[in-house]
């Protein structure tokens, strides 16, 4: 099943906010011309300029993780294009309500920027392609049958005539574009599958791109935000007058129930004024809650009665009761943030006549959203420019938060336009938090080990039920994304045959607000079957990798993943002295995904020094990006698994800023090694930026244990006084 | 008014002189380069050259930079030429991302100046930035090729 419905929330919101607000129900007429002006479209997707340079026009968002190349790279090779004129821009979302959603979803989470949207933008370049043809054989005046189209370049053979594609666009623009071109077969690609880099490194190298928190206009002010500590808390009262005549400070305000911003000239002098801003909250009625009181909750979770199902066969609790052996273990997942690097912004102008954001965005409509309902204004009035993000791993695509804060506060000052940034601090304590988890864990074995039954009783926090509870209704309580990894079928689905198997999950959700957060729900998920699985081989005294492999039979991509990273890391062969391994595979976001480590303990310290990682996303589009997410993929997660806790203390979060929430550095940087092992045909594509994060912290903890004896089953590692080498 | 010398040009800047170096730098010079990740010297992405030193310039105050040669990324590429530093890393293909890069790059040609072949333990000791996309294996190896370029 796909866990993202296809009319979800945002969409309804665009598309109704659109007809309320007059935009297509006036009839807007649709541009013939793309919005640079002059310049024609061949398609929506692409550019053909008079200088032959090829714009792809693109609406996923690029946060580092490469998608934005690899969809042109898409574009490109069924174009034909000359790669090295190929550059890109993102239509703005009020374009995209204007021509009815033609470049389809920008949401760019769950690593669907490239999956979801492979086949149409691959279509948009072949019809362009055939645009160009028919423009050059009408020109030449011959069969359209005798063009053929090369690197930007359409060549009559027969009468040795050639042009560029840049001297046909005009013509071509004029054409009808073909509907479903037929596709090239990945055999063929000469762009795509290609270890193309990055767009924009020189910019990035030298300090010229400009992020969020660069964005400047003239005349603009800048802001600073503190949101109630507490979840679910309220502004009581605050001391304007006692900052108002502060060197540069503009405004005081408050922003809706729950938040207080300073409007200055420069963002230092509001961030001076905010922090002596005396505020008074309403602290609400979570004001006393701790990680310690919200473990009690998901304790008792672990045996209670009711409990959602997620995967079930056969009769797992009759397979335990009868079990010649049993073994059981309670793992836990803490609270985590995003913390990406650039912390949350948005710049907003407001007039009553329109509202205009510029914002760093995994989503540009869901930014949309949020412009119109901040603003009041109807979509004809409102428009959003992406900008490239400074990191985003989940925080900036169903969130908005930032975009309703910025829009509000420009709003008491019209006509001015205000950048409101926040600061590190602000952005901990304001996450959208990778959930709690614990499980409770139960095998059972006959008197041959056999593994005859597995019960995982999940207990914790449900995003869905926050960020999308319509999914819930659906489903009749239940959230499917929790069970991602272990789930029955779909792109998450497990990957093992147990014949008595019962996973179920008893929702407990505490006040702190959930959220997706790179690999969302495998991260925890993966540690608990996949440490849990080594528990259970060494408990039937076999090797780790052979029992897996006896229930992967049903399975064959996993095993092959799983096969794959044994072999490369030496998997059964003598390793270095003081060097233990480990390994873990999964399928999420339909990819199928193995690790194996090697570590070594000592003196109390762990040190990883090699990770060997395979995936099989079916196609490959960029193995030079897919190489740096699966490594990239390892330093969130591996700094996560070290020293990420979010703990809560009077109902608020605790570790403010990298000093007590800290990230892996490069002296912890273990060597990756990928296996790209793309197995191709018909079926659904995997994704990428995501997959891989979640067999880095099992592969590693497997191997702790064969180190040391000793089995981790909560986190991060800091806790357990583990220090990372 | 402080009198700060960046870049090679010299800018008088009304600010308290308690104002972190860095929102100088971004706000009254308007060099934006040099990024704000955390405030607290934790990060590194605010890393520029103070006199040839590697400095996380959020949390030196602007009166303790004056008169002081202070480099920052925008420095670096001499009349649009790449660094070094800076075509290894165009080679190389390290930004994802991106923000914390410039930081990192700094930090990187500070280590290059003193140590022209670091050594992989050199570079564990000196480059403790953070980058939240893990851009660290190609980090390394660019530090490397534009030791032997």
């Amino acid at each position: 099943m796909n866990f993202v419905p296809k009319m979800n929330r945002r969409s309804f919101l665009v598309g109704s906010a659109a007809v309320a607000g007059g935009g297509l129900a006036l009839g807007i007429d649709l541009p013939s011309a793309s919005a640079q002006g002059a310049t024609p479209e061949l398609g929506v997707w692409v550019v053909v300029k008079p200088d032959d340079s090829v714009v792809v026009r693109i609406v996923r968002a690029e946060m580092g993780q490469g998608t934005i190349t690899g969809l042109a790279q898409l574009v490109a090779e069924e174009l034909d294009a000359d790669w090295s004129k190929v550059s890109y821009e993102h239509p703005t979302p009020g374009e995209s309500v204007r021509r009815k959603r033609a470049w389809g979803s920008y949401s760019t989470g769950g690593s669907r920027g490239i999956r979801e949207s492979h086949e149409y933008v691959r279509q948009g370049g072949a019809a362009a392609r055939m645009m160009l043809v028919q423009a050059a054989a009408n020109e030449w005046k011959v069969p359209v049958g005798e063009v053929t189209a090369s690197a930007g370049v359409l060549t009559h053979k027969a009468s040795n005539r050639t042009l560029t594609y840049g001297k046909v666009a005009e013509a071509a623009s004029k054409l009808p574009v073909p509907e479903k071109p037929a596709l090239k077969d990945p055999k063929d690609w000469k762009i795509a599958g290609k270890p193309m880099k990055r767009f924009r490194a020189v910019d990035k190298v030298t300090g010229k791109q400009v992020y969020g928190a660069d964005f400047k206009l003239p005349g603009m002010l800048n802001a600073t935000i503190k949101e109630s500590p507490v979840f679910g808390g309220k502004v009581k009262s605050f001391d304007a007058a006692k900052v108002a005549g502060m060197k540069g400070v503009k405004k005081v305000l408050q922003v809706g129930d729950t938040g207080v911003a300073v409007v200055a000239d420069t963002w230092w002098q509001a961030k001076v004024a905010l922090d002596a801003l005396p505020i008074v909250w309403d602290e609400g009625p979570n004001a006393k809650v701790s990680s310690a009181s919200i473990a009690e909750i998901l304790k008792e979770g672990l045996n209670a009665e009711q409990a959602f199902v997620g995967n079930q066969a056969g009769d797992a609790k009759a397979a335990i009761a009868s079990a010649a052996k049993k073994i059981e273990a309670v793992y836990s997942y803490p609270y985590q943030n995003h913390a990406p690097m650039e912390p949350m912004n948005a710049t907003a102008r407001y007039t009553p006549e329109r509202c205009e954001v510029w914002v760093p965005t995994q989503d540009g409509e869901a930014s949309f959203a949020a412009v119109l309902a901040a603003s009041g204004l109807p979509a004809d009035k409102c428009e959003v420019h992406m900008l490239d993000l400074g990191g985003g791993f989940g925080r900036r695509g169903a969130f908005q938060d930032y975009v309703h804060q910025a829009v509000r506060i420009a709003k008491e000052m019209p006509g001015t336009p205000i950048k409101l940034l926040w600061s590190r601090e602000e952005d901990m304590a304001q996450g959208r938090y990778h959930p709690v988890m614990m499980a409770k864990m139960v095998g059972a074995f006959d008197k041959d080990n056999n593994l005859t039954g597995l019960h995982i009783r999940l207990s914790g926090q449900s995003i869905l039920a926050s960020v999308r509870p319509q999914v819930l209704e659906q489903e009749k309580g239940r959230d499917p994304l929790t069970f991602q990894g272990l789930f029955q079928t779909g792109e998450h689905s497990f990957s093992y045959t147990i014949p008595n198997l019962l996973i179920d999950h008893a929702m407990r959700n505490p006040h702190v607000p959930p959220g997706f957060w790179r690999g969302v729900n495998i991260n925890q998920n993966a540690i608990f079957m996949e440490c849990f699985m080594d528990e259970l081989a060494q408990a039937a005294g076999q090797d780790e990798l052979e029992f897996r492999r006896k229930l992967l039979g049903n399975h064959p991509r996993n095993l092959a993943a799983l096969n794959a990273v044994a072999e490369k890391i030496g998997w059964g062969k003598p390793a270095p002295a003081g060097i233990h391994r480990g390994l873990a595979h999964m399928k999420a976001f339909n990819a199928y995904v193995a690790g194996a480590a090697e570590v070594s303990v000592t003196g109390g310290k762990l040190k990883v020094h090699r990770i060997v990682a395979a995936t099989d996303p079916t196609f490959a589009v960029n193995p030079a990006q897919i190489d740096r997410q699966v490594a990239g993929s390892f330093v969130y997660g591996l700094s996560a698994l070290y020293y990420q806790e979010c703990t809560i203390k009077d109902g608020r979060v605790v570790e403010l800023n990298f000093d007590t929430y800290d990230s892996m550095r490069i002296a912890q940087m273990p060597k990756v090694e990928s296996i790209i092992m793309p197995s191709g045909g018909s079926g659904p594509w995997g994704g990428i930026g995501e997959p891989t994060i979640c067999v880095a912290a099992p592969a590693v903890m497997n191997a702790y244990f064969k180190a040391t004896g000793k089995r981790i089953r909560s986190f991060p590692l800091k806790n357990h006084d583990i220090a990372m080498a | 008014m402080v009198a700060l010398t960046i870049n090679g040009q010299s800018h008088d800047v009304d600010v308290d002189p308690t104002t972190p170096l860095l929102w100088v730098i971004r706000e009254q010079v308007g060099l934006t380069g040099t990024k704000y990740g955390c405030g607290v010297a934790q990060c590194g992405a605010c890393t520029v050259h103070v006199d040839g030193q590697a400095v996380r310039s959020c949390s030196m105050p602007v009166s303790d930079a004056a008169g002081k040669k202070i480099t920052t990324i925008e420095g670096l590429a001499v009349g649009g030429k790449l660094t070094k530093v800076q075509e290894a890393w165009v080679a190389a293909d390290v930004p994802q991302c991106g923000y914390c890069q410039c930081g990192m790059i700094m930090a990187v040609s500070a280590l290059l100046a003193e140590k022209p072949k670091p050594t992989d333990k050199d570079i564990d000791e000196t480059i403790t930035n953070i980058c939240r996309c893990g851009t660290f294996q190609q980090v390394r190896e660019a530090i490397h090729a534009a030791a032997n370029a």
